[in-house]
Parts: C-alpha cells; structure tokens; sequence
C-alpha cells in the first residue's frame, strides 16, 4: 500500500488514544498530536521495522502570535527505507512554554532543539544540555518571537569601547 | 590560564567538564588542560570556536560554541519579500553561492505551485554543479593547507578563478552572483558563457589529476589523514550527518537521486561512496564527486534546449524588463509584485536540494501574504559541526585541525 | 639597471630619515586577514596567483597579531564577533592601520538586524573603507595601494610616542 497510508495506518493502531490530525499539502504529509505524547510516537516511529524513521532532519517552531497555543514545535523525519519524509507536529503554549526533548530518541537533535530554546523560549524537557546557542548567555529576550524588533534593543548586547 | 578561563562562559566549562566520557590515556598526565581554539583561527575555517579539554595532548572533551556569525537572517526572511532574500540566500554557504540561490528558488516555485521553463532547468543545473565543483576544490584546497602542503591550495584556487570567470560573463559578477529568480534565471546563458564552461570541462580533469599527484602517495599526507577521525555509519545517521561526509562512512545518500529536483533524473551520473568514514575518505569522496560533475555538466550542455528562460507567468514571475518599459500590463504586475510580493497560497512546505556540504533545506510557512510567515534554513554546516564533539574524542590536537579541515564546515551557513 | 646605474663611483645617496623609514614600511605592509565571512574568500583569492598579493609586498599573512602591521577585517561583525576584533587589534604593535572590508564593515551592510554592528568604526579606528559586497580582489589591490600612500607620508615622529594599549589582564602571580 502507499506508504502514506501504512504511516497513518500504524499510528493509529498503535496509538489508539491520541487523535491525530493529518494534513497532506503539495504531497507532503504533516501529522499533529498533542505534546505530552511526542516521545513515545517519535519512538515508534524509528523502532518500527516497517517505517525506520532513523533520520531527523529538522526540529524549529512557528510563533503564531496569539493569545492560546502560540508556539508550535514542528519535526521533519526521513526514512531511508522507504524514502519518505513526514513533518510532525505538537502545539505549545506560552503558559507552559516546554515540551519533551526526543534527544533519546535521535542524538541529532540536539543541537537543534537548543537553537529552537534560543530563539523561541521553548524549554525542552530532559535535554542534557540546554544552553543558547547563537545569541550570547546573558542576552536575555528571543530574538525570533513576532515581538521581538528586527533592528533588536538597543543595548542588549555591550560593544567595547574604542 | 586565568584570561582564558575568563572568556570563557561558566556555563561552557560545566559542559565541558560534565561530559560523560569512556576514554582511557596511556600514561594519563593526571594534567588536564582547558584549551580555547577561539573564533579566530587559522583552521577553523571560520569562525568556529572550540572549548577543548586536554590531558597533555590528548582530546578529552570539546564544545563547540557558534553565533560569531550570526546574522538573524531567518528574522530577516520574515520581514522582506520571496525575491528580495534571494540575494540574502547568496551569503549563506558563501563559497557556493549560486547553489543556494537554486535551493530557495526551488523552495518558493513550489509553495506558488510554478516550474520553470526547461532551459532555465538545465542552466540551473549546469551551475548548481558548477558550484560543488568550486565548493570542493576550496574545500580539498583548503584541507591540504591545514595539514601542511600549501602548494595545492595555490593550484586549486587557480581552477576556481576560472569559474568564477565564466560566472562573471554569466551574469555579472565573480562571486554572490543572485542568478536565479522565482521562474527561471536572471538572463539568458551567452554563447559565450557556455563555450566557456566546455572549454574549462575539457581542461579541468587534467589539472586536477595534477593536483591529486601532489597528495595521493604523499607519505605525509597519508599519515596524517589515514585513520584519522572515523565514524560509523550509524552513529552518523543518529547525528544528522550529511553530503560528502556521510557517503564516506557507507551510506548512498544524495538528494539528487533518492528526491530529484530539476532534471536530475535524466542524468546519468554515479554516486560515490567510500566505507571507512575517516578524514581520507571524505577526501577521496570530495574529489570523485569533482569528476561525477564534469561528467554532469558535459551531459547538461548536450542536451541543454532552445527556448526561454523566465515563465511567462505575470502574476507570479518578474516579467522582463523590456515589457515592462512597453507593455501596460506588465508594469502593473511588475507594480505588484516588488511592492505586495508574489502571495503564494497559504500553506507550508520543505524542500531540499543536495548542496555541496549536504541537505539544504528551506522549510517555509505562508499566510498567503508576500513574505513568509516564517522561513527555516535547515543548514547543512550546523549538523555536521554537531558531530565533532563525538569524533574529535581520543585525538590529539593537530588531528582536530585534520578533522575540521575534512567535515569542511562554512560558518555562515551553521550560524546563519 | 637600478639604483648601481646611478652611483658614478663611490657615491652617497641622502635622503631625509621620514622618506626612508616610510619607504621601508609600505613596501612591506604584512597584513592580518581578519577573515569572518564571504569578504574572506575574496581576500583569499587576492592571496592567489592571478591577483597576487605578493607583489605588493604582502608576501606573507601572518595570523598572529603581533607581527602584523594592517588589519584587513573582512566579513560582517556581530555584537558577539566585537570583542574578539577588539582583543586582536589591542595585540598588534604600533604603527597600525585597518581596513575594513566590504559592506558589512562599513555600516552594517545588507544586514540590518539584531545582531549585526553596524559599522566597525563604532569601535575601532578604521584607515580606509572598500565598498562592494564582496569587493572585487582588484579591489582590495585598490585599498592597499591608498594605505601604501597613506603611510608614505607619515612621519617617523609621528609614532615615537606610542604608548602599548592597556590590556585587560589579570596579573599572574
């Protein structure tokens, strides 16, 4: 069968509980979910033999900007067996700006889930090491929020005298 | 010791020192050193920083530390139009340029549901391997120089000038060219331009050969490269390893064959791949992959057809000038177009090409207004950078530069 | 041919101390490539055999700052990159000289964003600007020849006072 099909065919039998919503845009299939069960889906989806997501491509959020579910945390995958690549995706919200860290599921994450806490705000839960990434440590706002100035404040990082 | 540490973000050293590690040293100096490799570097190949932590020579540690070139160029995508980050999109993997500019093209074109004409295809193609061609002679050029043999880095930027003379008739400048647009390419390939590009086919083998010469039974060369910095095939995969580094640790994984984009389907061209995953093997798979693009680009200038090279679709490509300055309609839409942008329809896509060092990806969401809603660069440099605290482990510190030199990271795609 | 043709028999050649001194200087400005992004590629192409930079008297760029006398900053400078120019240009000995390179350095270029300094000249005391984005190598030829001539008219007195910048050191004990 396609293997769109057996994707979402898997999912459900699997996780019977969750209510996914699917999206299949210009050939290219999104899968939403709530965020509290991002680990264990991410998980069944690189151990099934069938499917073998091995690979994380990409792991950023989009700021909405408004008020309930601001943040959405949004992961490409891409299974070399049956070469495809799904997008999952979990919203957050800014009241409990966090969600679970899948750095045990694919190492490669890592890095990418600490530039997504530096410029969102988003706290990974269980990540081994969250630190900014760009911008400086003490540099205390998120440049990529939609309310954040392009041209940045003035002040917020010092520059040496001459 | 204490100016360094200083510099040095508490927060850093606690990473370094809480880096769980399995290494043994023979003879352990019981010394152990924090080492700063800082953003400016003659080996870093850029601005990369390295925090090392070291019993005498030996790597035990190492965190890399990014944003010395960070540019906020994915804020920037959020404020300008689709064409107006084209030339943004030149500066990202800065040694490439028109590669990028073929990615994000690519990107748009298929959030507005358009394709280019086939002969803008095959000029696209023609340069995109033009650019892994200039890519990986400053790359093998550039690795040789850090390991110590200098007179390779001379030969190979003297192919590179050449190229950058046939982008220079191409379209009018050396280097940052912005020559592909949403529909098409900018102007028309001359005559000129592509007896250039046969000539310099015909000439390159050879002096490539030449330069392989130099370094292929070079003792030193290979002592100090050989065994170097190896990674396994699935540790790679786990990482997010990709291009010429993962085809070296055994994995046949190039965009151009598993996603074609363009015309890369009709091409016949091989993909190569080596299994040891060391510093040498990347090496070699930069400098075959250098001769499956000649092999590409003298296909693409036999079958390159007759016909225009911007779509003729006005309300979403720039008309050309020439109508514009003559034709009522096409002033409005070209009105249109520079103030409001093209407005894709809402939606959201991620498309990726095969650049030179590996999948770059542009993850694109639009509310239906002339800019992006949001706009995700999915650097190549940045993961591949992320795998150095694994290899570098065990090393000593003149293999780091060897390591660096052969992952091949551009600065200005991992910060972005 | 040269200077021998000229001298009859055993000659004396006088000049004032200034021209000598400034003579010796510009024919061999050794430059520091503070080298950041896409300008540096530019510079690494002056450095090749078809823009050779060599002939100039640059033969050599010596990534140390201490042995340097013309700091060439090319590439976009972020509030981060700042400190570290600072730190490196404060290494370098008297006389020197900057140039800054390319758009970015001169104000900020086509980056007009949070992170971005815009104009190196906020913290450091530049000699010449190049425009371009990046400048054509011929270009780069174009800005050190103007710093030749602009050391060749300095004085040597110009320097006798130079006093080493104050570095912000802990003392070792």
């Amino acid at each position: 069968m396609d293997i769109k099909e057996l994707v979402l065919q898997k999912l459900k039998e699997n996780f019977p509980d969750i209510n996914f919503e699917t999206i299949d845009y210009l050939d290219e299939l999104t899968v939403k979910f709530p965020k509290e069960s991002v680990v264990k889906v991410c998980d069944f989806l690189k151990s099934d033999t069938a499917l073998e997501f091995l690979f994380c491509e990409d792991v950023t959020a989009i700021d909405w900007a408004k008020r309930k579910d601001r943040f959405t945390v949004v992961y490409h995958i891409y299974s070399f067996k049956n070469n495809f690549r799904l997008r999952l995706k979990a919203d957050v919200d800014e009241s409990d700006c966090s969600i679970d860290s899948v750095t045990s599921v694919w190492k490669g994450a890592n890095w990418q889930e600490r530039e997504t806490y530096d410029m969102y705000g988003i706290k990974f839960n269980n990540h081994s090491d969250l630190r900014r990434m760009y911008m400086p440590e003490d540099f205390e706002y998120h440049p990529l929020r939609k309310d954040f100035p392009l041209m940045g404040i003035p002040g917020s990082i010092p520059l040496p005298k001459k | 010791m204490d100016t360094e540490l200083k510099d040095i973000h508490p927060k850093i050293i606690q990473a370094l020192l809480d880096k769980e590690t399995d290494i043994t040293v023979e003879d352990a100096l019981e010394n152990e050193m924090i080492l700063n490799m800082g953003p400016q570097h003659p080996a870093t190949h850029g601005v990369l920083r390295l925090v090392l932590r070291l019993d005498g020579e030996t790597v035990i540690a190492c965190v890399p530390e990014l944003g010395y070139l960070h540019r906020g160029y994915e804020k920037l995508a959020e404020n300008m139009s689709y064409y107006e980050f084209i030339p943004h999109t030149d500066r990202l993997d800065y040694i490439s340029p028109m590669a990028n500019n073929v990615g994000w093209v690519l990107a748009v074109e298929k959030l507005a549901g358009i394709e280019a004409p086939p002969r803008a295809q095959y000029i696209r193609m023609m340069i995109a391997e033009l650019a892994r061609i200039t890519s990986h002679l400053v790359a093998i050029g550039a690795f040789a120089m850090d390991v110590g043999a200098l007179t390779v880095f001379l030969w190979t930027l003297r192919e590179r000038e050449k190229v950058l003379d046939i982008w220079d008739i191409l379209c009018g400048a050396r280097f940052t060219n912005s020559y592909a647009r949403i529909g098409g390419v900018a102007n028309d390939a001359q005559p000129e331009a592509l007896a250039k590009v046969k000539w310099f086919i015909d000439q390159f083998e050879e002096n490539l050969a030449e330069c392989e010469k130099l370094l292929n039974t070079n003792r030193i060369f290979i002592e100090r490269v050989d065994g170097v910095g190896a990674i396994s095939k699935e540790e790679a995969i786990d990482l997010g390893f990709t291009g010429p580094n993962i085809r070296a640790s055994g994995l046949a994984y190039d965009l151009r064959r598993a996603q074609p984009y363009l015309k890369y389907s009709e091409i016949d061209f091989d993909i190569p791949v080596y299994t040891e995953g060391d510093c040498l093997a990347r090496y070699f798979v930069r400098l075959d992959e250098m001769r499956e693009s000649t092999k590409i680009v003298r296909q693409v200038l036999d079958k390159m057809p007759q016909g225009e090279v911007l779509l003729n679709q006005p309300k979403k490509v720039l008309p050309h000038k020439t109508e514009v300055y003559s034709k009522m309609e096409e002033l409005i839409h070209d009105f249109m177009i520079v103030n409001f942008g093209i407005n894709p329809p809402a939606g959201e896509i991620y498309h990726a090409i095969e650049g030179s060092k590996g999948e770059l990806g542009f993850y694109l969401v639009s509310k239906g207004e002339g800019h992006p809603w949001k706009c995700k660069i999915r650097s190549p440099s940045f993961n591949n950078i992320q795998v150095l605290p694994k290899i570098l482990v065990g090393h000593m510190i003149s293999d780091v530069v060897a390591i660096i030199g052969s992952i091949d990271p551009i600065m200005g795609e991992a910060d972005k | 041919m040269g200077l021998e043709s000229l001298l009859k028999q055993d000659g004396y050649f006088t000049t004032k101390v200034d021209a000598l001194v400034a003579w010796a200087r510009k024919s061999s400005v050794w430059p520091m490539p503070m080298g950041i992004s896409c300008c540096a590629i530019e510079m690494m192409a002056v450095g090749d055999p078809k823009y050779d930079i060599a002939r100039f008297g640059s033969e050599v760029m010596r990534f140390t700052p201490r042995q340097c006398d013309l700091m060439i900053v090319a590439g976009t400078v972020t509030y981060k990159m700042a400190p570290v120019v600072k730190k490196i240009y404060d290494q370098m000995p008297d006389p020197k000289w900057v140039i800054a390179m390319g758009a970015c350095t001169a104000s900020g270029g086509i980056y007009r964003t949070y992170s971005v300094v815009q104009g190196i000249d906020q913290f450091l005391p530049v000699d010449c600007y190049l425009a371009g984005c990046p400048p054509r190598p011929d270009n780069l030829l174009n800005a050190l020849i103007m710093i030749q001539d602009k050391i060749g008219r300095t004085k040597a007195s110009d320097f006798k006072n130079a006093k080493s910048p104050e570095l912000e050191l802990t003392s070792s004990n």
